[in-house]
């Protein structure tokens, strides 16, 4: 098991880069190999570079980051939920961020995509622990129906909330629409340089995790048997969730579909083993959210189909295939 | 099935007796408040015959086809989640997760988009053609789900996964098209997506009346091989059901329902997903009771679209109140009922 996972992250590792090269090459002004290697380790200054270093490499970058933490966010929630609907989002996140986003635009006149992140950032964090809370109250701690179920509830609320606002004010909908479809766009660096330290955070957790999470997906009891602390194990994991898909949220919209698929996708390569399961999902996610976005650059050109809109387009028909065809691994 | 016997217990009893007490009391209220304030003598006087000609026309024409439509939809809702989460056995399993919801959106959606910006969705097209494309695009993505899904046989967990394939591409296909259109067209798209009761009459009453007729009573006796199905495959042949039959006509029983409850007032939000859960908790059962699902899915959104009209001068849409009315409902009887987990 051990050599052939190596082998297949390296794969993984190999594509990613190749799909990087890619995501700064192609757009709406075609740039060759030689020229982004021009812009990459000798620039001069020529428009290409310029192109490279201000637009493609910061998009490509965020893109990156984002479809890691998505997808790591994704498989843990999974496993700690137990429940293959288990999104990301189900925490809550992805409605409490956008809760705080309507409410900047509509009471603060926020209207720049860089603007909402610390919103959105704050937005998912309460939300998410508002879930926690809820989900562990009463006896034994946070169960994985409860969890579940009170991130569904939490989310409604928010939702309903959302759109109580959007609905009665007109000029919260028309700023709020380019929000919602989720995209890497027109982002700058300093996106970049303010979510990355909560993903960092996330991603260490999400380490530390992983062998709870083999033993916690045997059941509690037999966790318990083994010396794991439930408690401890689900709660620094929630955390982790948390810091990694508020942080995906805040930096670049409601990006939904990817954090559900890729888990299913990295279990088709590894099995339930987590340890190895982790590192596959975040190297899937980051190179399907590149994909998805470079096919949107194309697709629709001198426009773009946002990345939130390719990655369901083109991900889903994947994943139902995947579905069918393969004996998918239960959790 | 062989010899049906029935074991009735006291407290789901109960629970339903009480909930269609209080459905017939919140209709009443309902069709009270507006407007035109009337009396309960006044609303039972003009629904037995009597009234004047104004009560009459206010009550018959205007209230009680918007109350009715939103205690059918409801209903329809309401039971609709309560077969798909007793199949797949997952809580979260809910025509919205199912492709139903967000493939009559995209319908919709589409057609206000489209149509709206040539200036074609006015009058008879908006009040026809609106509910036809919801109600396509969600039999379409319901029977899509359950066709991709099946494999020599229908199963719960691989069901649940290709419809959110399907549930993601049509949810993310009508957030773009949100972005396409001008916001006028968005702002009406939006409450259509979100569910509303405004303007509803009579056509509307109709087809969700007729689907309930025929499909609660076939729900409720396939409600008795449901119970059957909750065992596992295994045990339910051995119990001499024919898993694969059953399984299949309640799931399209259930696509139906959703498909007509959402085009005729849009997928209000919720309903289908908490409802099963409510019922679930207040009976005490372990399975998502189906009657008592339909009664109060009914009550539901009958009573958040008393409160949308009431609250707030310009009407909400109703979808906005079932989720802040029935969110923390939920999150109570989560923090009470938390002994065992169920389902």
């Amino acid at each position: 098991m051990g050599r052939k996972s190596l082998v297949g992250l390296l794969f993984l590792l190999i594509v990613l880069v190749a799909v990087c090269l890619a995501s700064i090459a192609i757009g709406s002004k075609e740039i060759p190999l030689s020229g982004v290697w021009h812009g990459l380790f000798t620039p001069t200054g020529v428009e290409d570079d310029v192109v490279i270093r201000e637009l493609r490499v910061p998009r490509t970058l965020i893109g990156i980051a984002v479809g890691v933490a998505l997808g790591v966010g994704g498989a843990l929630m999974q496993g700690h939920t137990r429940n293959p609907l288990a999104d990301p989002g189900i925490l809550g996140v992805t409605h409490g961020a956008a809760l705080a986003v309507v409410l900047s635009i509509f009471l603060l006149g926020v209207d720049s995509l860089v603007g909402y992140i610390w919103f959105a950032f704050a937005g998912a964090m309460i939300a998410s622990v508002m879930v926690f809370l809820l989900g562990s109250a009463g006896r034994g701690g946070p169960s994985p129906v409860t969890l579940a179920l009170a991130g569904a509830a939490v989310s409604a609320l928010m939702h309903g909330l959302v759109s109580a606002i959007v609905l009665l004010d007109q000029q919260s909908l028309d700023a709020f629409r380019f929000w919602q479809v989720g995209t890497i766009a027109g982002r700058d660096m300093s996106v970049l340089t303010q979510v990355l330290p909560f993903l960092v955070v996330g991603l260490v957790l999400a380490a530390f995790n992983a062998p709870g999470l083999n033993a916690l997906s045997l059941g509690e009891d037999v966790a318990k048997s083994l010396g794991v602390r439930v408690g401890t194990t689900r709660s620094l994991g929630i955390f982790a969730i948390t810091l990694l898909v508020g942080g995906a949220v805040a930096a670049c919209g409601p990006i939904g579909f990817i954090g559900l698929v890729v888990p299913h996708v990295a279990r088709a390569f590894t099995g339930p083993d987590y340890r190895w399961l982790l590192p596959f999902s975040a190297l899937v996610g980051a190179i399907l959210l590149l994909f998805a976005d470079i096919v949107g650059r194309v697709v629709a050109r001198p426009s773009e189909v946002e990345v939130g809109v390719m990655l369901a387009l083109l991900g889903a028909p994947f994943f139902i295939y995947l579905v069918r065809r393969k004996k998918l691994v239960k959790i | 099935m062989g010899a049906t016997s029935f074991r009735l217990r006291r407290r789901p009893l109960t629970v339903v007796a009480v909930a269609l007490v209080l459905l017939a009391a919140v209709l009443v209220v309902d069709i009270m408040i507006g407007d035109f304030p009337l009396t309960v003598s006044q609303v039972i006087d003009t629904l037995l015959g009597g009234g004047t000609r104004r009560d009459q026309f206010v009550v018959m024409e205007l209230r009680m086809p918007r109350a009715l439509t939103g205690l059918l939809v409801g209903g329809a809702l309401g039971l609709s989640g309560a077969i798909f989460q007793a199949i797949v056995r997952n809580p979260l399993a809910s025509p919205d997760i199912l492709g139903v919801t967000w493939g009559a959106g995209a319908g919709a959606v589409s057609v206000i988009t489209f149509a709206g910006s040539l200036g074609v969705v006015t009058g008879s097209a908006a009040s026809l053609g609106l509910p036809l494309a919801g109600l396509a695009g969600g039999l379409v993505a319901g029977l899509l789900v359950y066709a991709l899904a099946w494999r020599q046989g229908i199963e719960g967990f691989r069901m649940v996964l290709v419809g959110i394939g399907i549930t993601a591409v049509a949810g993310n296909f009508t957030h773009y098209l949100l972005t396409v259109g001008d916001v006028q067209d968005a702002g009406r798209a939006m409450v259509w997506i979100t569910g509303s009761l405004n303007g509803r009459g009579w056509e509307h009453v109709v087809p969700v009346a007729l689907a309930l007729v025929v499909l609660v009573p076939v729900a409720l006796i396939g409600g008795h091989v449901l119970g059957a199905l909750q065992f596992g495959d295994e045990t339910s042949r051995g119990l001499g059901v024919r898993v694969n039959v059953a399984r299949s006509f309640l799931i399209v029983v259930a696509i139906v329902l959703a498909s007509v409850a959402t085009a005729a007032a849009g997928p209000i939000a919720f309903v289908a997903l908490a409802t099963p859960q409510i019922a679930l908790r207040l009976a005490g059962t372990a399975q998502p009771p189906l009657f008592g699902s339909v009664v109060i899915g009914g009550a539901l959104v009958m009573l958040s679209d008393l409160v949308a009209r009431t609250i707030y001068r310009t009407e909400l849409p109703v979808g906005v109140v079932t989720a802040v009315l029935g969110a923390p409902y939920l999150m109570y009887l989560l923090v009470r009922s938390r002994r065992e987990a169920r389902l």
